[in-house]
């Protein structure tokens, strides 16, 4: 599978994560939410960037708690729980965020 | 999407309503990684039937299974899959079917000589993809094996179904890439020992923050009593996070020197999901390595449903014998056997108020349930987990009879399903367990269901609000034991 964004083409997975996680922008970010009707906010771009500094330092995505904490810490501590980040991303935090943040998606009994 | 109704319904049969599902096909790299074939071969169909004969001799309840079947329909309105679908291949003897019949073709005289006569099936393409939809539309449960008056396990070919496939070339994606991830890394999300560390250091500082207790999170700590092996969504995800602080809090308020392990980062086992013998050993070994490493007298392992399969019936064989545990303890040791002798022993303080807000039901787990027992009376892996949820809430009711204990509903993920790309048999598989929860909803006021599974949690937490629940409805145990734990200036 694979999309283009400004003519260059992207491979993903069956999923629709990124396969080459190089390759991300944050046009190629823009555009997978465009895909699942979400625009992106400020706020969700909070969590995109917090998810690729975390994934350069850590390879992993945060687990749930790490970023709720971090989220609060940026956003306001009433934002630093798992609820708002699901109104951010519906779909759930890890899997819809890590996404359009080009990370692979999180694998296990979760 | 299947619609809750009062009493459980069975359904009309729906030829091929899942004809369509199934899940993606492992990549080659994450075949190779394995030891299987990286695509389909193309002698696929001696490969398969030289695979189906080596298993028929190693595994010696199969040839059983295969043969016993007396076409008595006891199993077909027991599997949830079935419930929830309609689809016929669904049934657990139309699903066994599939598998029976190859048999029947080469594996006996009659179906050699008179396929016809007996029902036999050439191993055609079509019959192979009907392998790799319909034994990855079964959770391994084996709550039909329950009602089967020959004890056929359904299971157990859906196992070899799958062993079959992977050496064919047709591995799950889900399955095989976690397998790699725990050989590589040491746990099926791929967390590094870094990241765990982090993660761990993370919920010291919420705990303290939260209750002015600092209850430690140690991790690769020589010399500790207990070894703590837990499903690595415990490090990750919720509701399963508020589980591992429940632990950590009852280890702190009992004294007991603990840790995990960065090498042994994960409780489950996939291999048992796909079928494969050395796969199961070789990750069930990186446990034993570590405990040896570590120098610790026990290993207790956290709330993960096949984990504890593995662990309880399976570990003695794979990586035994512990004779370098202590023996006052069971070796394995499940997380709800040490909670629950901590409480028949006084040495927890505990303030079932704290959980006066919420009216609890117990979700059996169904490894648990059926492939496995705590404590040392039959039946206590049903009877421990209550006592432990009433010891620590003040209201407790239990879901239907023929939807627990024994006869307990697989929550629709389990077995290696759950998977985005399985949603919609997620969904559907989940309808009888969900029809007796809101049974006990409307007729008790339940506002949370407890359960002992990485997989129920996380497969709860995705279908509830599909069906309308709260998604915060499931909670783990130990979440329910340390909130009501008490801590004062003596702890």
């Amino acid at each position: 599978m694979s999309f283009d964004v400004n003519g260059r083409s992207y491979e993903t997975d069956e999923e629709g994560y990124l396969a080459n996680l190089s390759e991300w922008s944050s046009d190629v970010a823009g555009h997978m939410a465009e895909l699942d009707d979400c625009d992106l906010t400020d706020n969700h771009w909070e969590v995109i960037n917090f998810l690729r500094e975390y994934y350069e330092e850590y390879q992993i995505a945060p687990a749930v708690r790490v970023l709720t904490k971090a989220i609060g810490k940026r956003l306001g501590k009433e934002k630093g729980n798992s609820k708002y980040l699901y109104e951010l991303f519906p779909y759930g935090p890890a899997k819809q965020a890590c996404k359009y943040a080009g990370l692979p998606k999180p694998t296990g009994c979760v | 999407m299947p619609v809750i109704t009062e009493h459980l319904q069975v359904p009309r049969v729906q030829p091929d309503a899942m004809a369509e599902t199934k899940p993606f096909v492992a990549k080659a790299e994450f075949q190779e990684a394995l030891g299987f074939p990286g695509k389909l071969v193309d002698n696929w169909q001696s490969v398969a039937l030289d695979k189906m004969s080596e298993l028929l001799g190693k595994y010696r309840a199969l040839p059983v299974f295969l043969d016993a079947c007396v076409k008595c329909g006891a199993c077909t309105d027991k599997c949830h899959y079935y419930l929830g679908t309609g689809d016929p291949k669904n049934m657990p003897v139309a699903r066994q079917d599939l598998m029976r019949n190859v048999y029947r073709r080469y594996f006996t005289v009659a179906g050699r000589y008179f396929p016809k006569l007996v029902g036999a099936q050439d191993l055609t393409e079509s019959v192979l993809e009907d392998w790799y939809r319909y034994y990855h539309q079964c959770s391994e449960c084996r709550r039909c094996s329950v009602y089967c008056p020959f004890g056929i396990d359904t299971a157990e070919i859906t196992m070899a179904g799958r062993e079959i496939l992977a050496s064919v070339g047709l591995g799950q994606k889900y399955a095989n890439e976690i397998i790699g991830k725990v050989h590589k890394i040491g746990n099926n999300l791929g967390l590094p020992e870094p990241a765990l560390a982090d993660t761990l250091t993370g919920l010291e500082e919420e705990v303290e923050e939260d209750i002015g207790v600092k209850v430690r999170f140690p991790l690769d700590e020589a010399g500790a009593d207990v070894l703590l092996v837990t499903p690595s969504a415990d490090f990750f995800a919720e509701p399963h996070v508020d589980g591992l602080i429940g632990y950590a809090k009852v280890f702190h308020q009992a004294g007991i020197r603990w840790t995990l392990s960065s090498y042994a980062s994960e409780a489950a086992n996939f291999g048992i999901f796909i079928g494969n013998y050395d796969q199961m050993q070789k990750v069930a070994e990186r446990i034993r390595q570590a405990a040896l490493d570590l120098g610790v007298r026990r290993i207790v392992i956290g709330e993960c449903g096949h984990a504890w399969r593995v662990a309880y019936s399976y570990w003695n064989t794979l990586i035994g014998p512990f004779d370098f545990l202590d023996t006052d303890y069971p070796a394995p040791q499940h997380v709800c056997e040490m909670t629950y002798d901590l409480i028949q022993r006084g040495a927890l303080t505990l303030d079932p108020s704290a959980n006066d807000n919420k009216i609890v039901t117990f979700h059996d787990s169904c490894n648990v349930s059926r492939g496995s027992r705590m404590g040392s009376i039959p039946g206590g892996q049903f009877t421990l987990p209550r006592e432990i949820i009433q010891a620590v809430c003040n209201h407790f009711v239990d879901m239907a009879p023929e939807t627990t204990h024994e006869q307990t509903f697989c929550c629709g993920g389990g077995g290696g399903l759950l998977t985005d790309d399985l949603l919609e048999l997620r969904v559907k598989g989940a309808l009888p367990r969900v029809t007796a929860l809101k049974q006990v909803v409307d007729n008790h006021g339940v506002t949370h269901m407890a359960a002992i599974c990485a997989i129920c949690k996380s497969q709860f937490s995705k279908v509830l609000p599909i069906y309308g629940f709260d998604m915060d409805m499931i909670v783990s145990v130990h979440q329910l034991v340390g909130d009501a734990l008490v801590f004062d200036s003596a702890h």
